[in-house]
Order: structure tokens, then sequence, then C-alpha cells
């Protein structure tokens, strides 16, 4: 039994509601409510529907975090509701809270979403283990504690989809496949077992759909309920794009490379050739911004650069602690 | 209490494309008393970009700037969001991480240095704020900027992941909603705008190679604080900085309307209203014109 007592505050509650078969526009509904510090946020949802209007809709199914049915937004931010305590949210955002779907532009009824966009990224990354096992194994295929960390919790997901509707890049680009996606990929990329590798890492390495679209906003870490973390299994997809092979040579890459290169001349970046170094001949749809910024002492010629003191140090740890080769 | 000391890491871009930022820096720490020691020692942080290709290498490189300021025995100052973010993010993983902290610094030992641990990093935004407080700040305010509308835009790199930049400093920030830049502004006798792009991504991460997406990204953020009467946009970070204010072109390209706003770093904003000469804030180097002063 919890020590703590139970306290309880008026909270102001403005509501998302949309009926994609009858309304135009969606429209706002204020419920004022007491709420305790014991609740989550699924119950308000449920309070919603029983108490003031029946219609009320959204997913739930667990209520224990598991199913990944119930993810909302508050005040913006992406939140599976039956595992956020009403206390956190009002400490992080006072009491005018608004409740909102994953994503208003796929709203169906009220905070139900159609997230087919989520399922269809998912199934584009195979997201399964590709292996050739023998139909009549003599002995179980172990997997050593060691090999089972490599996952990194990638597996915890719950495809709730909090990360892939806070994406920026997912709003704008619907090529791309996102962060859930990206975590769900290296889960399978990162099992000794799997033997897709290289078949889906091309996939994960192309233009538009693939890791280099990614903006590094750091939102799939901030919201995931999991603590997936899926920006830092980007990170370990870009890794293995590089020491498996499948990186190519293009603009995306070049520009991560290339700051092995700066840092090893100057220690410090030589921002203007990196553009240079990573665009190659497309450098000249650059000239006009490089042309102004010049004139306004933004762009300082290569010859012109402050190195690093101490750079014998820097080159000397390029060189002995260098992992990759490209 | 003392003078306040720092050890200033500069990252790559206030010495070449923002070269205002470095200058009013100087200007700003000097008006509030703090003394700043440059670390010209250190490498470039790798921009979010050197880990994907090669993580140790970012890593060791990230230790060794660490180390100087480890030396100098003072907390670690950065001036970009992106070197915020892959420095602290650096030190997370070494104190954390005694295996990986024991194979960084054997690489660091082949150059005599070793990272212990010792020195914080933090942003200059929170820095000056926890260590000098907005009420001292207000007060050494000479000239209010209380005539404009000032559209703070934090960046992603200040903010977020927060259990990670909630450790570098003491005033804990809520990157759904945000305070600090809001706060300084109002100590700067500012008015703050409210818009929804304040604490979303500029796209300048992805500028090379997926044009379409970063235009948009920073397209919306200026019509954000556009559509909410801001006279200019102020930020933390040199790279949101240039995102925003040198390519206004392609921005509006890419949304459809026409876009443009001053973009003012946080220390230049500071410094307009602790009395800097303008000369010192180098206003003269942004692309959109700074001219309302
Ligand atoms: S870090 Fe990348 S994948 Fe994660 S939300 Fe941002 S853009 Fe999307
Ligand atoms: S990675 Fe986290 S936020 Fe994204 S779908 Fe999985 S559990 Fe949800
Ligand atoms: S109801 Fe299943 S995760 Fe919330």
């Amino acid at each position: 039994m919890s020590t703590h007592a139970i306290t309880s505050q008026k909270v102001n509650f403005k509501v998302f509601r949309f009926n994609a078969d009858e309304d135009y526009l969606p429209y706002y509904e204020n419920y004022e409510m007491d709420v305790t510090s014991e609740e989550v946020v699924l119950d308000i949802l449920n309070r919603i529907k029983w108490d003031n209007d029946g219609s009320f809709s959204y997913r739930r199914s667990c209520r224990h975090g598991i199913c990944g049915t119930c993810a909302i937004k508050v005040n913006g931010r992406s939140t599976l509701a039956c595992k956020e305590s009403m206390t956190n949210m009002i400490e992080y955002f006072g009491n005018e809270l608004t409740l909102e779907p994953l994503s208003k532009s796929r709203a169906v009824k009220d905070l139900i979403i159609d997230k087919g966009d989520f399922w269809a990224k998912n199934d584009a990354i195979h997201p399964y283990l590709v292996s050739h096992i023998d139909e009549h194994p003599e002995m179980e295929c172990a997997v050593t504690p060691e090999q089972a960390n490599a996952l990194n919790d990638a597996d915890l997901c719950i495809q709730c989809g909090a990360c892939h509707y806070a994406c920026p890049v997912v709003e704008v680009n619907e090529e791309f496949f996102g962060p859930a996606a990206f975590a769900k990929a290296y889960r399978f990329e990162a099992d000794v077992r799997d033997d897709a590798h290289t078949t889906r890492l091309i996939e994960l390495n192309a233009e538009n759909q693939g890791v280099w679209d990614c903006v590094k906003c750091m939102e799939c870490a901030e919201v995931c309920p999991k603590d997936v973390d899926p920006i830092a299994k980007i990170t370990s997809l870009h890794n293995m794009l590089f020491s498996e092979g499948v990186a190519k040579s293009n603009v995306a890459t070049r520009h991560a490379v290339g700051f092995k290169h700066s840092i090893a001349r100057n220690g410090v970046l030589d921002e203007g050739g990196m553009v240079l170094y990573s665009e190659g001949l497309g450098v000249v749809k650059h000239l006009p911004l490089a042309l102004k910024m010049f004139r306004k002492g933004k762009i300082v010629p290569p010859w012109a650069i402050t190195k690093s003191d101490n750079l014998d140090e820097i080159q000397k740890l390029v060189k002995s602690s260098s992992t990759v080769k490209f | 209490m003392g003078k306040l000391k720092y050890a200033l890491f500069t990252g790559c871009t206030a010495k070449q494309s923002t070269p205002e930022q470095m200058i009013s820096t100087m200007a700003v720490a000097d008006k509030l008393g703090i003394e700043l020691v440059e670390l010209t020692e250190a490498s470039c942080c790798g921009a979010s970009h050197l880990q994907d290709y090669d993580d140790f290498l970012s890593l060791v490189l990230n230790a060794r700037n660490i180390a100087y300021a480890e030396k100098h025995d003072l907390t670690m100052v950065t001036i970009c969001n992106t070197c915020q973010l892959n420095t602290a993010m650096t030190k997370h993983r070494l104190d954390n991480n005694a295996d990986l902290k024991t194979r960084v610094n054997e690489k660091l030992l082949e150059v005599g240095l070793e990272y212990k641990g010792t020195s914080l990093v933090t942003h200059f935004l929170y820095a000056i704020i926890d260590d000098i407080g907005l009420d001292k700040i207000a007060e050494m305010v000479v000239t209010p900027l209380s005539q404009f509308n000032i559209a703070p835009f934090y960046g992603c790199h200040n903010i977020r992941p927060s259990e990670l930049q909630n450790e570098t400093h003491k005033t804990p920030e809520n990157p759904y909603n945000p305070r600090s830049l809001d706060d300084l502004i109002i100590a700067c006798g500012g008015q703050t705008v409210d818009y929804e792009e304040k604490n979303k991504c500029c796209g300048f991460h992805v500028e090379l190679q997926a044009p379409k997406t970063s235009a948009i990204l920073a397209g919306k953020a200026v019509a954000g604080a556009m559509d909410n009467n801001a006279d200019f946009i102020v930020t933390p970070c040199p790279l949101c900085h240039l995102k925003l204010d040198t390519q206004t072109d392609h921005l509006s390209t890419a949304i459809g309307r026409e876009v443009a706003l001053p973009v003012l770093h946080m220390q230049q904003m500071l410094g307009l209203a602790l009395g800097c000469d303008s000369d010192k804030l180098g206003l003269q180097h942004h692309v959109e014109k700074v001219d309302f002063i």
C-alpha cells in the first residue's frame, strides 16, 4: 500500500474531437475534471467516455504498457496513455492539458488514427528473422547472453508509434522509414541468427527512405516510452553500412567520412571544403549561397583556417583510433 | 563570489561561418565579468556525423577535448548546440561505461592525455542562467529590448534528449515547454513570441543529402515566428542560425511563401541589452539584414 496521501486537483482538458465520416474539420471539447495523483492519462480518457460522452473514441487494450495501442499526444508530446502519470503531466505542463491524436492529419475518430503508414514501413524493412534453419535440427540455435545484449533493447519496442509521429522527417517525407522501422531493422540486423544483413541494409542505405535522411533531432529518443532510443540504433545502422561495405560513395557518406579527413588535416573542420568534398561537382549549386556568405564575411578560405594547436596529437589519434575503412 | 571562469570550446562554426558569434560571446562575457579560456587545442566534435562513420574515433576526439578542459580544472562551455550534444554525450557514455573509458584512455595515453570525467560540459546559455542567474542578468540590462517581439528558437541539440541534457545544467529544461531562452528574452526586457516551431528542428543536419526536407523544416520555423509577429528570431545554436538566416530564398521556395527574418545569436541579443558596442556584436555579418537597431 502506498504511504503517500492521494491528492487531487482541477485540470482543464482540451480534447481533440473529429469524426472523419461526418466532420469537415476537427474541433476541441473542454472538460474540467478533478484529477487525483494516482491516475494515468488513460484514466482520464476512460472518465471522459464513461462520465461525459460515450461516443468519445480512443484505442487501448492491455493497460500495462505492452500492447502499444494507447499512444496519444499531450500538449504536443507523444505519450503512452496507460503509462504516463497525470502527476507527471501536470508537473510538466500545468493544469491546462491538450489531448490530441498522434497525428492530426491521420485522425479517423477522435484520438484514433489510421496507422497504416506506420505498418507499411514496418513491413518494408522485413521485420523478421531471415534464416536458413535445418528443418530437423539436432539441437536448439543457442544465443549467448552477449549476443542477446547486442540487440541493445531494440526488442523492447511495442510499436506504439510515439516516435514515428514525433519525427519531423516522417511528417514531410512520406518515403522515410522513420525511427520505429529503423529500430526494428536494427533489432534483426544485430541478431546473430539473421542472414538478411546486406539485403536489408541496402534498403536502409537508399536515399529518401533510408537512414541518411534522419535529421538527428532526437525527438524519437525523447518520446519512446520503452527507452528504445531509436536514434542510437540509427547510428549503429550507419556504422553497419560502412562495416558491411554497403555504403556507396555519395553526398551523404562523403559528408560523414569528410569529417575525418578534415580533422586529420586541420583539427577543426574546413566548412567550405566539406561542402566541396561531399558534393563533388554538385558543389556548383551552392555557389550563389557561398557568394552571399562570402560577402558577409561568413566564409574562411582553406588557407586562412586557424588549425587546432597540438595538431600532431590529433593526427596521431586519427591514425591510431580509426576503426573503419572507406 | 570569485570571478566566473570557464574553458571555452568554440567549435568550428564560430571561427568560420559565424564570426559574429565569436566576437559577441567575448563581448558579452566581458560585460558579465566572465573569464573565458579558449581551448585552442580542441578538434572538431564531429558535428553529429563523424560517429555515423567511426563511433570510436568520435569518442576519442571528444574525450580529448574534454581532457583539455579538465587540465584547466574548469567547466567546459560550448556555444553550439551540436558541440554540446556530442561532447555531453561522449562524457555521459564514458562516465557510465568503465570499459569504454579504459579503451578511450588507452588511446589518449598515446598523446599523454587522460579523460577523467571531472569537468562539466554545459552550453553558455545554461552556464549563465545557473551561475549568474536571470535576476542578476536583468539587473545588468542597460538597454531593455522592450519594443521587440522576439521569437526564441531553441535548437534540438540543447534540449533533447532531456535526460542527458538535464545532467549538464542545474535549471531543468522541459523540451516540450522550454523556458531558458524565453526567460533570457524576458530578462533582456523583450517580449517572447510563442509559436509551435520554437522547440522543433531547423533541418540543418540533412542540408546536403536531403535539401528539400531541410528547407521545409527551416521554412516552417521562420514562417511560425513571422505569423506570430516576431521582429526577429534568437537562437543559442550557430547551425540553426545558418539554416534560418542564410538561404531564405530556398526556404521560401520549399514552403511556397516568402519568409525571412533576422536571426540573432543569443549572445548578440544579450549584448544589445547589456549595452555592448555594436561593432562588438558583428550584426553586419548576417545575410538577413539586421536593420532594426
Ligand atoms: S532523430 Fe531522426 S529518426 Fe529520430 S525523430 Fe529525429 S529525424 Fe526522426
Ligand atoms: S521505438 Fe519506442 S516510441 Fe517507437 S514505436 Fe517502439 S516503443 Fe514506441
Ligand atoms: S493500453 Fe496497452 S500499451 Fe497502453
